[in-house]
């Protein structure tokens, strides 16, 4: 056990590298000189070549990488051109306004999910499997840029329950925090919640097949401990693998709801940052993007035993 | 049937008139069955797979998978109950209490994702009430009496760490140990090598005597009844066609198909070896060692198993050499390193008089040996034609014309008694035994000089395995290639085989001609495993064997 952890954990280190190296190499051969651009139209010749001295381009471009990968390493992922801030605690704070909004989201999308793919799964062709199937596949269909509109609508326009724009840290009070979250977080549990079902179904009828809840069944099992105990945790196991790629990519930035909800969170940032030009922030942000989805399916592969026994071995 | 004697006995499992269709009105799957089992008795339902017999036995339980329902005018009476008419709340206190089952894959019948402890204490907590000391005490005494070594350390394992007979093993253990009166068991040792088919049955006789349990047994294999249950009901189409005692059904059949399925029991090839020393060496292999390299991890290796440890072989042209072994006795190893699918560690494997390591190399020797394989539902192509699947390896022959390629396949369709139907068909739409000579055609239609058949008929019905094992000899005899026959089963072997060659851990123990081998067997090894297989034929020849079914 102990040495699957360790595994998975090295193994993700080749991962981090080849992105690091894919995040240095995208912007060092897009065609423009950073130097140049970070001065602007009216530098003079001079002024470009002491700035690209100063930014170390004139260095060998493995070099310029290894430092910049030192940097990071120790925190330091430079400052913003267009702020002049440092990038981390840039990166920090849009993170914590994604998080929050993707984490919840996500956890309500499958409390609801699961549960209710499951069900429609062990009553399959009832009507309520039907229903589940509709609603989810009518989910899945629907863009979550229009869903949060209308939802901003009704909700913030039309009833005026709550507020249409802005961002509240949980640092500043939880129910005023709460407030502003909650359109966001109901767009994502509807937009996240259908795929889920339809994939929790889909392994629960398959697990359901399986003799081993026959067997379960012929003990004398009721339903719900047959289902429970015996068709979760191997029914799971897949549900639980998307959900790790729906998570790892939400908290990469949620562009499209953080810009109809006027969020600041990391989807902006990066959009705002290559608009601008600003590229250690791009590049900080990628990275950072890049490493949740890492540590993200990490975590889900090292959870992964606690369903399915035979991966550890 | 004898009614009034059967309720003198006390019955304590009457089913009458069981009929089972897809959905209400559809099609019979099972027609009007009746039978009687009193307690602490034995009895056997035999039939072929799609005879209904297992889904008669899911029935008594309330089991039955989707489609299917229990007509009305059936009635499973057991104890004082009628368990048709049951209410679910009422079927659960019966199901593992009072009816225990088992099932026939030990793979997937046991929960992957529950360590066996728990999987074993769930039903003595759901019907005993019994306190969490108590019920581990019971398992572990329960896991030391089917001879578990480390009963506490099984308990917390998962059932991926067992092989499969000791998975059937622990699977009878937590049926048992709830002391059901009925136990059905569903081709319980289908799934295992001859070996520890045996030693499952004996432990399923020794728990359910000294319990007084009766015993519904649900198998395909007359040769295994015969042995062990005293009462059989013989089932086809869903219907009863024969029963009784068993040694009264299987001396004298009254009715058709159970003479079939005796006839399809092993009895030794006329003719006995053909071709002998005379034969030309055709696949020649010296001191061939075979090791299934540790995996590679990120910190360490783990360790390098040997599956082959230096063996000597020759396969003659013509002649059928049988190896024979217990799963995990690196006998398939060896087959699949012959046709170059596995690289032998070090060792010679010559082919066809040429030497090296790899013979089905790109001098399109490939094409001169082929290989059956064991599972017909998943070695051949679900999206392709039939005609397709056995035309491919004549494609390697880039000298033949397309017209050419199509004669010699309507060719082979006729050689395995496949009818020029199937050729646009898929594999889905083919029955087992038809797939395997699908397979068989496939194998042969390149006029290979060389073919290793592993294990080609353990996945089906016996039936059809003893049409598959003639028609592989009917080639053999047209086409004069080697055959490398990879079995467990004795009694396929000897139907087979010229030679035979035993396998144990890797070596062979013991090589000879068919009947030296099995009539002066020399090494312990293979008397046991002889001993496993025979007892079966023995026991015929002691009630007087079966001469009507032989003398056809």
């Amino acid at each position: 056990m102990t040495r699957f952890i360790l595994t998975r954990i090295a193994s993700a280190i080749p991962t981090l590298i080849l992105v690091s190296i894919a995040v240095f190499g995208l912007l060092r051969f897009i065609p423009g000189d950073p130097a140049a651009l970070m001065l602007g139209d009216l530098a003079k010749p001079g002024q470009v070549e002491a700035m690209r001295i100063q930014m170390g381009l004139d260095k060998p471009v493995v070099a310029q990488y290894l430092i910049w990968v030192g940097n990071a390493l120790t925190g330091d992922f430079g400052k913003s051109i267009s702020t002049g801030q440092d990038v981390l605690p840039l990166i920090l704070n849009a993170f914590s306004v994604s998080a929050s909004i993707v984490l919840l989201g996500v956890l309500i999308a499958a409390l609801i999910a699961v549960p209710a793919g499951m069900l429609a799964a062990w009553r399959q062709n009832s009507p309520g499997d039907v229903g589940v199937i509709a609603v989810s596949t009518i989910l899945l269909s629907i863009p979550s840029f229009w869903l949060g509109l209308m939802l901003l609508l009704v909700f913030g326009l039309h009833l005026g329950w709550l507020p249409v724009i802005g961002y509240v840290p949980f640092s500043q009070g939880f129910w005023p925090a709460l407030v502003y979250i909650v359109l966001p977080v109901t767009t994502l549990v509807l937009s996240e919640a259908g795929p889920i079902a339809r994939m929790a179904r889909a392994s629960t009828i398959e697990v359901a097949r399986l003799e081993y809840i026959t067997h379960a069944r012929a003990k004398g099992l009721s339903e719900p401990a047959v289902m429970w105990r015996h068709a979760f945790k191997n029914a799971f196991a897949p549900t639980l693998t998307l959900i790790g790629f729906v998570l790892g990519s939400l908290l990469g930035g949620i562009a499209v709801i953080e810009t109809v909800f006027t969020l600041p969170g990391l989807g902006r940032l990066l959009v705002d940052a290559i608009y601008a030009r600003d590229y250690p922030v791009v590049q900080g942000t990628m990275l950072f993007v890049a490493a949740i989805y890492v540590v993200v399916n990490l975590i889900v592969d090292l959870l992964y035993p606690f369903l399915d026994p035979r991966v550890a071995a | 049937m004898m009614d009034g004697m059967a309720f003198e006995k006390n019955d304590m499992l009457s089913v009458r008139d069981l009929t089972i269709t897809v959905g209400p009105s559809g099609k019979r799957i099972v027609d009007a069955l009746s039978f009687d089992l009193a307690a602490g008795d034995m009895m056997a339902l035999v039939g072929e797979s799609g005879s209904g017999k297992t889904m008669a036995a899911r029935a008594i339980l309330g089991l039955l998978p989707q489609p299917l329902v229990t007509a009305p005018q059936s009635r499973i009476l057991f104890k004082d109950s009628d368990l048709t008419r049951l209410e679910p709340k009422a079927m659960r206190k019966v199901r593992g209490a009072e009816i225990g089952m088992v099932f026939q894959e030990p793979m997937v019948s046991l929960n992957p994702a529950v360590t066996i402890g728990e999987q074993m204490a769930e039903g003595l907590r759901l019907h005993h009430k019994l306190a969490k000391v108590e019920i581990r005490d019971r398992s572990l005494a329960m896991l030391e009496r089917i001879r578990i070594k480390e009963p506490a350390k099984c308990l917390a394992a998962y059932p991926h760490e067992f092989s499969g007979g000791m998975r059937q093993r622990i699977m009878l253990a937590s049926v048992m140990l709830l002391k059901p009166r009925l136990l059905i068991a569903d081709e319980p040792t289908t799934a295992l090598d001859t070996l520890v088919q045996r030693d499952v049955l004996d432990l399923m006789v020794e728990l359910t005597q000294a319990n007084g349990t009766a015993v519904l047994l649900i198998s395909h294999d007359l040769g295994m009844v015969s042995h062990y249950i005293p009462n059989v009901v013989v089932m086809s189409e869903g219907k009863a066609v024969e029963s009784g005692p068993s040694s009264e059904v299987l001396r004298a059949p009254t009715h058709d198909y159970t003479r079939r399925l005796l006839d399809a029991l092993p009895q030794r090839s006329a003719g006995g070896t053909r071709g002998g020393d005379c034969g030309k060496p055709i696949v020649e292999i010296r001191d061939v060692v075979i090791d299934y390299p540790g995996r590679n991890r990120l910190f360490s290796r783990t360790e390098a198993k040997r599956a082959v440890h230096g063996v000597d072989l020759t396969v003659r042209r013509g002649e059928t050499l049988a190896l024979v072994g217990a799963s995990g006795s690196g006998k398939t190893t060896l087959g699949r390193a012959i046709v170059g699918l596995v690289k032998p560690t070090s060792g010679e494997i010559s082919f066809l008089g040429a030497e090296g390591l790899e013979p089905a190399d790109r001098h399109g020797r490939h094409r001169e040996m082929q290989i059956v394989f064991q599972d017909p539902y998943s070695s051949l192509d679900p999206r392709q034609r039939i005609a397709d699947i056995i035309a491919e390896p004549l494609k390697l022959d880039k000298s033949m014309s397309a017209a050419e390629r199509e004669r010699r396949v309507e060719q082979v369709f006729t050689e395995v008694g496949l009818s020029s139907d199937f050729r646009r068909r898929f594999p889905h739409q083919l029955s087992g035994g038809q797939r395997q000579r699908v397979a068989i055609a496939r194998a042969i239609v390149g006029r290979p000089a060389f073919v290793v058949a592993d294990e080609p008929v353990s996945a089906l019905d016996m039936t059809v395995q003893k049409q598959i094992l003639l028609l592989i000899r009917e080639l053999q005899a047209r086409h004069n290639f080697a055959c490398l026959f990879v079995s467990h089963d004795l009694g396929a072997v000897e139907q087979v085989a010229d030679r035979i060659a035993v396998m144990q851990d890797g070596r062979i123990v013991e090589i000879g001609e068919r009947d030296d081998v099995i009539d002066r067997p020399q090494h312990p090894y293979t008397r046991q495993l002889l001993e496993a297989a025979m007892l079966i034929d023995r026991r015929f020849a002691e009630t007087n064997p079966l001469e009507q079914a032989m003398a056809r």
